[in-house]
Order: structure tokens, then C-alpha cells, then sequence
């Protein structure tokens, strides 16, 4: 009977266990190659380790274009860069692998400047003016809003330069937390005001427990 | 997104939610040995085509029809070869361990050898995608149509003809195993 062959078959269809496909399967990688030696993997992401836990990392062709913070939802991250540079995201640790090492060795103590390329093509204007400004600044330094804003060509921009840094898509790499008040406060930080007082102690800016920069201020 | 549909997912979450469903598809379509290199095929074929997709509303419809010509293009090549490979007995070491997974379990149930496996590989190509389509992965005729390129009464009469030549050839089966004529 028919029905037989239906429930026959719906059972083997129930028993026929699906391997696991995202994990260090070989099909994947094998994706993974051949999307790679064609130019199909326009964005690759990963997870990096970090003292604020893991931050997403992802790069272009160009350069890092993401670093996200583990309060950002991961999903809405990825759908950000699939509508902002290509739908082509894939996951891959091993072409965000520089990104991580250095990274690592921020966190550790043991780099002071990244030599990574960042892919800004998805900020404009004056937003990405201020961005490049901000990646000038050297480790261990700080710089008041007003003279990044000035240096970006608005000496009168302070505020915009502030919501400028505060949409940063690659913070610690580009580093807008080097960017505070003019009488010593802190200002704000988009990925929490602990996380750019821990960078700055990271740096040597901040001594434990202060939360303003010492007298000799930033100029 | 302006009623033009769904924003197209990112890459890695439509290929973690379909995966499995176009895995499925190939290892009831093709020998194990060949349903790997379909599935590879099948992902980059969608890869490339993925940022031209206008709209994110069918995307298991939309890859399980590459996945189906995918599989035409195998049974093309294997007719080609001088040696039919879909005729020698499968490994069977691999078919217990998937090359996917790179470790099956000994819970694995699925066996490629299976006689029911088998006859659903031997099927005609439509009749096989329609049966594997609808009562493998339990796909809707509607969906079932739409993935093969016609009509729903063509899916539906795909599925009986499909079935009752399973039927046929399973029931062949048993009775020669029953003879003892070990086939």
C-alpha cells in the first residue's frame, strides 16, 4: 500500500540525522576556500577575546570594518554589515586571524599601535573625518572634542564631533576613547563610560580609581 | 525595506538555517561519495548569486532548486563515466561516518545502503525530487512546485508515480531476500 511507502519513508526522512554543518566541518572550509579564491567572501567575521568578554571582529577586502562590543546583539550586527557592505558575511576565524593576534596583544600589554588597515567606506563626511582624526591620536594621549573637531575642519563642532565618535563601527582600533572634555572629564562612550575608563588605565592615561584626566589636562 | 520584502540575511545565517535541509536533500538524492561536492556546489552557486536575490521572502525555495539542478548536473556526469559508480556498493565505513561531519555517531540511523534509500536514488530524477522534497524534508506541494518548476497537480502526480514505483521496487526487494537470492 501506498500509505505504507509514505510512513516508510517518513520514517527513515526522521531518521536520517543531519551532521553538524557549522562547526570545523570540511565542507565549510571547503566554502570557505573556494568563496575566498574567487573574491566571494566580501565580509568575514569572528569572535576575539577581550577583558570586556568577546567582541565581534569583521574585515573586508580593505581592511576591519567592525569590532562590536558583546552588548550588541550579534545578529543585528551582522544584518547591519550585510545591508551596509554586501549580504556575502560569512564567519571566518582564520581571515580575521591578524585582527585577533593584535588585538590580543593590546589587551596584553605588549602593543601600543595596530598595524591593521580599517575600512571606513561605511561612515561619510563628517563623521569619517573625525574618525581618521581620532586615528592619529597615539596611544597613551588624549585630545579634547574641540580639537578633534577643529582638525576635522569645524573648529565650532564639539557636540557633532562627540555623536560623530559616538557612532565609531570600530572602537579600541580606532581610538575614540582618547577623546575627552577640555576641563578633564571623561565625556561619554558608546560602549559604556567603564569600558573607556579601563582603556585609559590600559594606556596609562588613568591611575586606578581616578575617572578624570590628571590636572596637566589634554590640550 | 520599503514593501519590497525581507532584507536578504547575512550569508552565515542562511546558510546555518538551510544547510541542513539541502544536506538532507542531497544524501536521499545522490551516492553518499558525490552529495558533499553537491552540497559545496550548491552553496557557492547561491553564494554568487546572493547579492543580486531582490528579496528574502522564499530562500529555502530559491536554494533547494539549485540544490535540485545540482543534482541533475551529478547524474549527468555520472552517466558520462565509463564506470557506473552509483552501481557499486558504497564504503561502508563511509557511509557510518559523514565526511560532513567528520564523525558520525553509533546513534547514526541513517544508512545509504538501506534498500529504501537505494530505491529512492534509483527513481527518475522528477519523481525523486518530488518525493524527497514533500516526504523527506516534509516540504509543502506548494513549496514542492515552486522548487521544480511547475505545477502543483504536476508535483502532487510526481509524488504518486513516484511512490508506487517505490513500492513496487521495494516490495521486488523483499521478495527476492525472502527466495534467498541475495541480490
Amino acid at each position: 500500500m501506498t500509505t505504507t511507502s509514505v510512513r516508510n519513508l517518513k520514517r527513515l526522512g526522521d531518521s536520517l540525522r543531519t551532521p553538524a554543518l557549522d562547526g570545523a566541518g570540511s565542507a565549510r572550509e571547503s566554502i570557505l576556500a573556494a568563496a575566498r579564491a574567487e573574491g566571494l567572501l566580501d565580509v568575514a567575521y569572528a569572535s576575539a577575546d577581550s577583558p570586556f568578554g568577546p567582541l565581534l571582529v569583521a574585515v573586508t577586502a580593505r581592511g576591519l570594518v567592525r569590532l562590536a562590543y558583546p552588548t550588541e546583539a550579534i545578529d543585528e550586527v551582522l544584518e547591519d554589515l550585510a545591508r551596509r557592505v554586501s549580504p556575502r558575511v560569512l564567519e571566518s576565524p582564520r581571515d580575521t586571524g591578524e585582527v585577533r593576534r593584535e588585538l590580543d596583544e593590546y589587551f596584553d600589554g605588549a602593543r601600543q599601535a595596530f598595524d591593521l588597515d580599517v575600512d571606513l567606506s561605511i561612515v561619510g563626511g563628517f563623521t569619517r573625518r573625525i574618525l581618521e582624526a581620532a586615528e592619529r591620536i597615539p596611544f597613551g594621549q588624549v585630545i579634547t572634542y574641540r580639537t578633534i573637531a577643529a582638525e576635522a575642519g569645524s573648529p565650532r563642532g564639539a557636540r557633532a564631533a562627540g555623536n560623530a565618535l559616538g557612532s565609531n563601527p570600530i572602537p579600541i582600533v580606532v581610538p575614540c576613547h582618547r577623546v575627552v572634555h577640555s576641563g578633564g572629564g571623561l565625556g561619554g562612550y558608546t560602549g559604556g563610560l567603564e569600558r573607556k575608563v579601563a582603556l585609559l588605565s590600559l594606556e596609562g592615561v588613568l591611575r586606578e580609581g581616578q575617572t578624570r584626566i590628571p590636572s596637566s589636562g589634554p590640550n | 525595506m520599503m514593501g519590497d520584502g525581507r532584507a536578504i540575511p547575512p550569508f552565515q545565517l542562511f546558510y546555518e538555517e538551510h544547510g541542513p535541509t539541502v544536506y538532507r536533500f542531497l544524501v536521499a538524492s545522490v551516492p553518499r561519495a558525490e552529495a558533499e561536492d553537491c552540497f559545496q556546489e550548491t552553496f557557492l552557486a547561491a553564494l554568487r548569486a546572493y547579492p543580486n536575490l531582490r528579496n528574502a521572502d522564499n530562500l529555502r525555495g530559491w536554494v533547494m532548486a539549485i540544490a535540485s539542478n545540482k543534482v541533475i548536473d551529478a547524474g549527468r556526469a555520472r552517466s558520462r563515466r565509463p564506470v557506473a559508480v552509483a552501481e557499486l556498493p558504497e564504503n561502508p565505513a563511509a557511509g557510518a561516518v559523514s565526511a560532513v561531519s567528520g564523525g558520525g555517531t553509533a546513534q547514526d540511523a541513517f544508512d545509504p545502503r538501506d534498500p529504501t534509500w537505494t530505491a529512492v536514488r534509483s527513481l527518475p530524477e522528477r519523481m525523486r525530487t518530488a518525493v524527497v522534497l514533500r516526504h523527506v524534508l516534509d516540504l509543502p506541494y506548494e513549496e514542492v512546485a515552486a522548487v521544480m518548476g511547475g505545477t502543483e497537480e504536476a508535483a502532487r502526480a510526481n509524488v504518486h508515480q513516484g511512490l508506487m514505483r517505490l513500492r513496487t521496487s521495494l516490495a521486488e526487494g523483499a521478495q527476492a531476500a525472502e527466495g534467498g537470492e541475495a541480490r
